[in-house]
Order: structure tokens, then sequence, then C-alpha cells
């Protein structure tokens, strides 16, 4: 079953230079399943992800041959709409706890606000749910979390919040935008598991965003590649090996192995005609 | 090597509970000084600065036994240190000297304005926090719009334009052309001796006794000065409300709370607004302690019976001692006031007051 | 732009050169980038404008005042309205012009903030590259006095002084300046702050140099640039508390034409003869209002990391 189609997606800036594309005509559809999108920063990968959230900058233009999702015209339905899907239905895990939670907000609140939004329940029940969702992500205690500050609690467990804010309405569709990017190297696959596992139990739709090939490659089903607003190569995570792009290549040559010679160091190539 | 580890350790490894003793105690030292200093200025001021004060307080055609004696009691053929420690204990035990003016003790007379001052202060502030908010906020909501232009220019107004001269042409307006507001003082004469203030503050006490009508004729006469000081508070605190919440809106936390499905209303007035808040409750303090010093002017356009008129008054016929207590109480206010909002600062951020 | 085929580059190009060939070519590439940057902003322009006015106006007063200032016709032309044959502004309740009274008073005006920012800014200067540079107990002591002076209001401290020294247009000049100081010594010291430890101050201290002279050579120049900004951003609160005191009768004595004083003498024909009192306050909100938009414009100019905010 089709999630998500994505057919020839652009989202442009104008600026005092001119009109920038930021992404030009992305196209991929998603079932329930997880896909990655990689690529440099300035790819586009990220305005891919906010376009679908519908959290594109109001001075932006985004246009598409198709936007739908679980058979909504995400472009011709109404903001207000939009917005009713948004922490409902489709969620969005930012990259830094330290900055995307409301640090003068309790963790407990934050979730409690989700909650609060889209379903009508008592503050009670609302505990009940954030003190549940809070145990999901594997917070030994959620009593003490739920009246903590964003700033007492660390990198990693404040992701976690951040994953139990998004996830508490139960989404179908989830887009992590670097999610442990920010994080310590050991706390970043504590968090990649909580992911892992709540992806698979409650059967969402998860785009991955990331700079990290290996990352993606290891945690999705399928990768998309993205060049300068362009998908310029899609395959399944198991034939990487089998890449025929060339900035494809170029991003796997930057993986080091263990054993190899490293001299001299691969350098990634960028060719102008990749762009067109 | 040795030797320096437990300095280290002892400098690091303090105790979260002596670490904040410490900061209140320099919080203290800090004020303190900073009034201690205060008192040293208006002693300069009133002592040094005048080639002889005893003359500046009985004038020059007094005669010469007059003009000694009053140096003796003043004390002022003592040293200067001898005299400075004089000044400081009664300054500090509120002994301002004796108006010439009133023939009141200052301490006695600046009892009796100081409500009237901080009344007008007050309503000025909330008029110029109530309007000054919503405007900043909307202007950074909607930047570079025709909104927000007209928000940067009625700041900048407020900003350039001269309070007293803005006071009498507003007079001349809403009092003799509209006839909406009374003129001049705080209640009308009619009032003023049938009504008896219990805190000094009219408004209050109007409420309190149940006087409407009373309450009415207060209202008509605070509104068009506490409006004029409204103004120029308007001016700082939709300036400062603005660049706070551009910045609040270009947070993280922003787009997280519309990835949540919150409406736009909610994540404006509720989430930005409140963190905005924090630095906000500064910019509200010190512009209150800032209309006190304004309403020196106001009160002059309106005959309003407060220190700012009081010090005025004294000012014209040379009353040095009233003068300076005034100076004096409204220099404490003001550190006061930065007191309370650093205090209040720590309150309201979270990250702080843990 | 033109068909020439011309080797050496154009003005505008030697400006914008990313290798400047001297140190000339870089400090006038610097500004022109600045002023480029300023004359964008087209508020800042129109305050640039009213400032330069106000200068011509007071250095040509003697030219372009159509009356004497301070000589009025008692007996013909007390208190005529705007608009009356020969003056424009009307007159006051001495006959006296009021265009030319405006016009001789933006002399005073010119005269008080010059004179304030010449004796407040050096010495927030040298206080706050003091104690910014030396640190320890001299820094402490030096940023109380500081702290004390800012915790007075403004107005206040002036008034208190003013009263002492006695009213008069030099008294309130003093008075003013004395109060003015503190903020360019915070703003100093902080700069001073930022490149005490760089590498090139330490170079030169290692070439011997004196604190004296790193201190006067190499912090003060430095600092001077956000100095400006200030100093022109606080000219219009200068101008209103200079009014604020010649309103109440302690500044410029009569009959010299202070905008201030002015209003508080036309403050008993408010009722009827408005523009009395009416066209100095105009004067005095116009000419802030060019300084405030000034300095707006100098500080987005000078820093456009903050500009618009």
């Amino acid at each position: 079953m089709t999630l998500l189609t994505v057919d020839n997606l652009k989202v442009t800036f104008p600026t005092r230079t001119g009109r920038v594309e930021a992404v030009r005509g992305v196209s991929f559809t998603l079932g329930k399943e997880r896909l990655g999108i990689v690529g440099e920063s300035g790819s586009g990968k990220s305005q891919t992800g906010r376009a679908i959230m519908g959290l594109t900058p109001s001075q932006a233009e985004i246009t598409a041959d198709t936007l739908q999702f679980s058979g909504l015209d995400l472009l011709k339905i109404s903001p207000r709409e939009r917005r009713t899907l948004r922490g409902k239905r489709v969620a969005m895990i930012l990259q830094d706890p330290k900055y995307s939670l409301n640090p003068v907000m309790t963790i407990g609140r934050q979730i409690v606000e989700t909650l609060k939004t889209h379903e009508a329940l008592s503050m009670k029940e609302a505990r009940q749910r954030a003190l549940a969702m809070l145990e999901a992500v594997q917070i030994r205690d959620p009593e003490r979390v739920f009246d903590l500050y964003p700033h007492e609690v660390s990198g990693g467990m404040g992701q976690r919040a951040m994953i139990a804010m998004m996830l508490v309405c139960g989404p179908e569709l989830l887009i992590a935008d670097e999610p442990t990017s920010a994080l310590d190297v050991t706390v970043q696959l504590d968090v990649l598991k909580i992911l892992d596992k709540l992806v698979a139990e409650r059967g969402m739709g998860l785009i991955f965003i990331s700079h990290d090939l290996r990352l993606v490659s290891s945690f999705c089903d399928r990768v998309l590649v993205m060049y300068a607003g362009k998908v310029v190569e899609e395959l399944p995570s198991a034939d990487l090996r089998n890449a025929k792009h060339p900035y494809t290549k170029g991003l796997l040559n930057c993986l080091p192995t263990i054993g190899s010679d490293r001299h001299p160091l691969p350098v990634l190539e960028r060719q102008a005609e990749w762009r067109l | 090597m040795s030797t320096a580890t437990p300095i280290v350790k002892g400098r690091h490894g303090r105790s979260r509970a002596s670490r904040r003793l410490w900061s209140v105690l320099g919080f203290l030292v800090t004020v303190v000084t900073t009034f201690l200093g205060l008192l040293a200025i208006t002693f300069f001021i009133g002592r040094v600065v005048p080639i002889d004060p005893a003359l500046a307080i009985v004038g020059d055609r007094a005669p010469a036994h007059v003009v000694e004696r009053v140096r003796e009691e003043l004390g002022l053929n003592l040293p200067l240190w001898q005299q400075f420690f004089i000044y400081l204990k009664q300054a500090l035990t509120g002994d301002f000297g004796t108006s010439v003016l009133t023939t009141h003790p200052v301490m006695e007379d600046i009892k009796r304005v100081f409500p009237a001052t901080v009344e007008l202060a007050t309503v000025g502030t909330i008029i110029g926090a109530m309007f000054g908010v919503p405007l900043g906020v909307l202007a950074a909501v909607k930047r570079g719009s025709l909104i927000d232009q007209l928000v940067r220019l009625i700041g900048l107004i407020g900003y350039s334009v001269p309070i007293f001269w803005l006071g009498l042409l507003s007079l001349v307006f809403f009092y003799a052309k509209l006839q909406w507001v009374a003129f001049p003082g705080r209640i009308d004469i009619v009032y003023e001796y049938t009504f008896t203030p219990v805190t000094g503050f009219f408004l209050i006490d109007a409420i309190m006794q149940g006087e409407w009508e009373i309450f009415w004729d207060v209202f008509r006469h605070i509104i068009l000065p506490a409006s004029l000081l409204g103004y120029v508070s308007l001016a700082y605190i939709s300036r400062m409300t603005r660049s706070f919440m551009l910045n609040e809106l270009s947070q993280e936390y922003v787009i997280a709370a519309r990835a949540k499905g919150l409406s736009e209303a909610r994540i404006i007035w509720f989430h930005a607004l409140r963190n905005a808040a924090v630095p906000l409750i500064t910019v509200i303090a010190l512009s209150y302690a800032s209309l006190l010093e304004g309403s020196v002017l106001t009160e002059t356009i309106f005959s309003w019976p407060g220190l700012g008129l009081y010090i005025t008054n004294s000012l014209q016929n040379a009353d040095m001692n009233a003068v300076l207590g005034g100076t004096i109480i409204i220099g404490a206010v003001f550190i006061g006031i930065n007191v309370l909002s650093d205090i209040l600062y720590r309150l309201l951020d979270p990250r702080t007051s843990r | 732009m033109s068909g020439t085929v011309n080797s050496s580059p154009s003005l505008r190009e030697w400006l914008l050169s990313d290798r400047p060939a001297s140190r000339r070519q870089a400090r006038l590439g610097r500004a022109y980038v600045i002023w480029r940057r300023f004359s964008e902003n087209r508020l800042a322009l129109a305050g640039l404008l009213i400032i330069l006015g106000l200068i011509v106006v007071a250095v040509f007063a003697g030219q372009l005042a159509p009356h004497d200032p301070t000589q009025g016709d008692l007996r013909y032309a007390r208190l005529l309205p705007p608009g009356a044959e020969g003056y424009i502004l009307g007159t006051d309740d001495q006959g006296r012009d009021i265009l030319s009274r405006l016009i001789y008073g933006s002399r005073l005006t010119l005269m008080v903030i010059i004179l304030v920012a010449i004796i407040a800014a050096p010495i927030g200067l040298l206080v706050g590259t003091v104690a910014g540079y030396a640190g320890g107990w001299v820094d402490a002591v030096l940023m109380r006095i500081t702290d004390i002076f800012l915790a007075f209001p403004k107005l206040v401290l002036a008034l208190a002084l003013v009263a002492a020294l006695g009213p008069g247009i030099e008294n309130a000049i003093l008075a003013i300046a004395i109060t003015s100081w503190p903020p360019y010594a915070r703003i100093a010291r902080a700069e001073t702050m930022t490149f005490r430890n760089s590498d090139f101050i330490h170079a030169v201290k290692l070439m011997g140099a004196s604190p004296i002279r790193i201190v006067t050579l190499h912090v003060m120049p430095l600092c001077t640039s956000s100095l400006v900004v200030r100093v022109t951003l606080d000219m219009a609160g200068i101008i209103l508390i200079a009014a604020g005191l010649g309103f109440l009768g302690l500044g410029a004595q009569p009959p010299l034409p202070e905008w201030g004083a002015m209003i508080a003498s036309g403050r008993r024909f408010i009722l009827d003869q408005w523009w009395v009192a009416g066209m100095p306050g105009f004067a005095i909100l116009v000419v802030s209002l060019g300084f405030n938009l000034l300095g707006d414009g100098l500080r987005d100019a000078l820093d456009p990391k903050e500009a618009g905010q």
C-alpha cells in the first residue's frame, strides 16, 4: 500500500539575486517502509522533508505533479487540514534536542501538548499517555523526567523526549531529519535502536534524512541519493555496492575500510553536468 | 603538581549551595556599593560643587552671622570626610534635612508626594506594555510588512519626541478642544476634601471605598499623563519585543511546534512569547524606572502633585535639600527595580532558577 | 558601461577589489562598502539629510534668518499666526520671528551635542579601554564607578548637577556630559576585552611598547567605530535632555533662542497661540528623529549581522 507519493516536487526560494531552486523535481513513493535520503548539505534533502510536512517558509514556492499522502492531495487541502495532519498522522524529528525542545516548558507538558492538540482527553489521561510514551522510548524514570526542563537532561535523553513528543499521537509517517547527528557516538546507537523498534512495532513509514550513507544504508530498506536538488540515484540498501552514479560511488569511497590503504585520501568529485 | 591538585579540586568541587551563596553575596555587595556611590555623588553635588552651600540655603543677602550659624549647623567647618560620614548616617536614617520651601522635613514631603508618582508611572507602564508587547509581536511576525514599518515609525517618534511638548499639545487637544479629560492635578477640587486616601493610590482607594464617581474623576485626571508616559515606554517596549520575537521565531523549537500541529497563534503567543518574556521582564522593569524619571517633566506639565513636580518646584527655589532628597529616592528606586528585575529574570527562566 | 576598451579598472572595481594594493585602497574600499549598505536604507539617508540640513542652517544662520532672533517688533508683530506676512512660522509674545529664532537655535543645539560628545566620548573611551586592558582591580574599581553612574536616572542627575552648578547652557552641557559617559565606557571595555589577548597586541608588546602606547595607539582606534554609532544614537537623547533642562529654565537663559526654553516661554499662550510652543517642539522632534534614523542606519551598515532587528 502506498502511503506517500511524490512526483516532480520543486521548492523555489525567491532571493535578492534571483530564484534559487532548492529542490528540483524529486519523485518517489513510500509504503510502510524505511526510505533513506542521503546527500551533502545544500542538496535539498531537508527541504524535501519540510515540503512534505508543510513546513516550508512561507515565501518559498512549492509545486509538484503529485504530492499525495494516503489519498489526500497535500497541495489542495487547506492549511488547516494540513495542520491537523501534522503531529497526528505525519510527524518529524529534528536534529538537536538542545534547540528543538522549548526551553521554558517541561518535557511532560510538551508531550501532553501534542496530545491535547489532536485528541480530546482529560489532563489525567493525557499525563498517563505521555508517561507511557516516555516509557516506550526507554526512559527509566518517566515520572521524574516528565517534570524536567530540556536543559536538565542529556542530549540522548532529550532526543528520546523529542521522539516521544512526536510519536505520542501514533503517526503513520515519520520524517527524521538527521535525528542522531548532534548526539555523542555512543548515544547515537541507543536512539537509533529505539527508533528502529518503534517504527517496526507501530508499522510506520519512515523517511530518514542524513548525510551519512553508511548509517542510512544499515538502517533503511531503500536509499535515495540527492545532489543539487535532484535525485541522482535510487537503489535498495543491499545493492549499494552496485551504485552506478559517480556521486554515489564517491560517497561510498569516502567510507574508510579497515586494513586498506588510505593514501591518497579520496576527494569527493562534483561535476557540473550532474546538476543538469 | 601534587600541591596544585587540591586547590583546583577545591575550586571546582565547591558545592552548588555555597556557589549560590557566593553569587548572592556578590550581588549584595554590588547593590550596597552602588547605593553608597549614589550617596557619595549626591553628597558631592550638594556639598562640594556649590561654592558655599550655606549661602545656597540662606541666600546671598543674609547677614554674616546667620551664614556662620548655618555653616556651623551643617557642619561645614569639619573636614570633608567627617561631613560625608555625618551625611551618610543621616541619609541612611532617612534624614535628608528640611525643605526651605515647605518647611517640612524632606522625607516627610517625599512620603506625601511619592505615591502620586508611583501611581502615574505604574498606569503608564501598564499602558506601554499592554500596547507595546502586542505591537512588537505583530511587527516581528509580519516582518517587513506595512504593520512592521508603522510600528517602527511609532517607536522612532516616541524615541524622538520631547515629552513635555507632546504633553502641552495633547492638553490643547484633549482638554481644551475635545474636553475629554480633566486637568489639572490628580482629582477634582470638589472631591479633594471629602476623599480620604488610605494607600495614597487614588484609583485603588476609590475602588476600595466604592466611590465610583470619584474613581471616574481620578481616571479622567490620570489617563492623559499616563498615556503620554505609556507612549514613551511603548516605543521602547515594542522595539525590544520585536527584536526578541524575531530571535525566538527563528529557533528550532518553533519548527518543532509547527511539526506537532500547533496553530500559529499558539506558537507565537504561547511558545515564542513565553521565551521572549524572560528578557522582556527586564525591559519592562527598566522602562518603569525610566518613567519615574520621565515623570519629572510630565508632572510639571500636568500639575501632577508627585515627586517630579516636587523636585522641579524645589529647583526653581534653589531648595537643595529637597532636590537631593528626591534624587536619592529616585536613584534608590532605580537600584531597587534593577534588583527586582534581576530576581524576576531568575525566577522566570528555568535555566537559571535551578 | 561605455564601449571604450579601457585596461585600467573603474573606480568602483578599484574600491571593491579583493586584493587592495595599499592601505589607503583597503580603507577606502571598506568605507565604500559601508556607504553602499548605508545608502540602501532610505530612512537612514533621510536622517543624514536632516543632520546635514541642521549643520547648513547653523552655519549660515546669519544669511538664512529673515529677522533678528532676539529683537522683536513689539508694536506691530506680537503673536502673529503662521503665514502672516513676513513671518512664515508666526511670531512670539515679544514680536520676534519664530523661524529666525529656530534658525539661530540650531546653533545652540549643535553646540550642545558637539560639546557633550567631545567631553563624554573621550572620558568613556579612556575609562573603558584602561579598565578593559588593565583588568584586575583597576577594572573592578572603574567599572563599579561606571555602574554607579549608570544607576542614576540621567535627567534627574543632570537636574541635580545643574541645580548645584547654577543654571546656564555651559553648566547644562557639563551636567549632560557627566551623565553620558558611562555607556561609552562599557562599550569601550567590551571591545577592548575582545582583542586584549589577540596576537597583534602580543606582538606590539614584544616589540617593547608601553601599556600607555598600546592603549592609545592600538586599542583606542579599534573601539571608535562602535563608539561612533553609540554616540550618534545617543544624540537624540542628549537633545531631549538639553531641551528638557531648557524647558525647566535650567539650560540656556533668555533671550537665547534655545528650543526647549522657547517651548517654556510659549507655554502661557498654548491654548490660543499654539505655534509659539508648537514650532520649536517640532524642530526638536525633527532633529532628534534625524539622529535616530542616522544612528540606526549606521548600526545596520557597520554591523550587518544585526540589520533589521
